[in-house]
């Protein structure tokens, strides 16, 4: 709404960009942008982040909407994923000559 | 298209000695820091304050260009320009969005613009007199952004430089631009020739300015180095950008305004005269051509804007009251 001097008070919400360069690849985070709907959004982040034949479709989701890990917690998160190297094909012996597996 | 060395930060700190020399070793191991990361208040209010000036004048920048897109010589240079003054738009959101992942909104920022209290590039306070400052200002506004751009793109803070290697993409072009409109002129008319060096006169000692204070003057130049948020000092990047520029003149049978310019082939790179700080200063608190009139140009942008951007909301609004079920997200 307006006030005296013409100031818009409504925050316009913000909006997270992913661009997927060409069919066969995912779409990638390429940034935000501010928008008043998804329509705005899609419409805003073509003239942003495609001007130069960056991709072929657009997905574009409410920054509000994501949940992010948090990064102090990071090594108890990540850090079990170290110690199971059972989970990599290297850690089984296999004899040479039964060739590739 | 710009950055300029920071104005006025400050990047005291309160944390302790413990938290900031995990901080630091993170920075020494060439770690990049993101949005959510513990980092020292001083490092995020630096960041604030300069992806916010750098991102404030890409928009300012877009005024002195703006004033030639209708008045351009052909259709091939308007459609040139009014691309890259689209750029700058573009790069001013790059920015600011970097800025808004460390918690300030872009609200607060253009409102902080509008009112005068931001900072911006000295160099968008020169008026655009003739067609030859739009290549004046490609040709060396843009490459001088270049030249401290680049070493952006390195920076430790992983937003800012990502939007940067995004800026730095597509600003090559720019630099190319102008310097293509300089070389038609200087090989033009005798006018049109003296044309091109009363812009080169104009524009050449403001473009040295963007590069900040000397390093004995610039005050915060060490702990945004250690901190690796710049990578080189003002007066590296500065001299860099005269090398590179000087003989690019020279091709096109310019001169550089400057009687004390000369080869020094000890340092491999030219000596030159002193730059004028009081005029430096001048310009950056206020007193410049335009200053009052690139914000009272941004204010009315604003103001004249405000009903669309209600309007948006408005309809927003209506839309979402009515449970429209937006398309949906497939792999």
């Amino acid at each position: 709404m307006t006030d005296t001097t013409g100031k818009t008070e409504a925050m316009t919400p913000l909006w997270e960009v992913f661009i997927r360069p060409r069919n066969g690849l995912h779409h990638r985070h390429v940034g935000s942008l501010h928008a008043a709907d998804s329509d705005m959004a899609l419409q805003a982040a073509r003239d942003v982040y495609t001007r130069r034949g960056e991709g072929n479709s657009i997905w574009v989701v409410r920054s509000s909407e994501i949940a992010a890990s948090d990064p102090s917690f990071a090594e108890p998160m990540f850090e079990p994923a170290d110690d199971k190297i059972y989970r990599h094909p290297t850690f089984y012996d296999i004899p040479d000559e039964v060739g590739h597996m | 298209m710009y950055s300029q060395g920071l104005i006025g930060a400050d990047s005291s700190t309160t944390e302790s000695e413990e938290f900031l020399a995990a901080f630091q070793s993170r920075i020494d191991r060439e770690e990049k820091i993101e949005p959510n990361d513990p980092m020292p208040e001083g490092y995020r209010r630096t960041l604030v304050r300069q992806i916010g000036q750098h991102a404030h004048s890409e928009i300012v920048g877009m005024l002195p260009e703006g004033n030639w897109i209708a008045r351009a010589p052909t259709l091939r240079r308007k459609m040139a320009l009014l691309a890259k003054v689209q750029d700058e738009g573009g790069h001013g959101l790059y920015l600011y969005s970097a800025a808004e992942t460390l918690g300030v909104s872009r609200e607060q920022m253009t409102e902080e613009l509008l009112a005068g209290k931001a900072k911006y590039s000295s160099i968008f306070n020169y008026p655009t007199l003739t067609w030859a400052d739009i290549g004046a200002i490609g040709w060396l506004v843009d490459g001088a952004a270049i030249m401290n751009q680049i070493p952006l793109c390195r920076c430790s803070f992983g937003p800012y430089a990502r939007a940067m290697i995004r800026v730095c993409k597509e600003e090559s072009f720019h630099q190319r631009q102008g310097y293509e409109i300089m070389m038609e002129l200087a090989k033009g008319s005798e006018e049109q020739k003296e044309m091109a060096q009363d812009a080169l006169n104009r524009w050449w000692w403001p473009s040295l300015m963007m590069f900040g204070p000397h390093d004995s003057d610039s005050q915060h130049g060490d702990q945004s180095m250690a901190w690796k948020i710049k990578r080189f000092s003002n007066d590296q990047l500065r001299e860099k950008f005269i090398n590179a520029t000087v003989p690019q003149a020279k091709f096109i049978g310019l001169s550089v305004p400057d009687p004390d310019l000369q080869w020094n082939a000890e340092k491999q790179g030219y000596d030159h005269g002193e730059i004028d700080w009081s005029e430096f200063k001048a310009v950056v608190s206020g007193e410049g051509q335009m200053n009052r009139d690139r914000i009272r140009d941004r204010n009315k942008a604003h103001d004249d804007g405000a009903w669309v951007r209600e309007a948006a909301l408005a309809h927003a609004q209506k839309r979402a009251n009515k449970q429209h079920i937006p398309q949906e997200a497939a792999e």
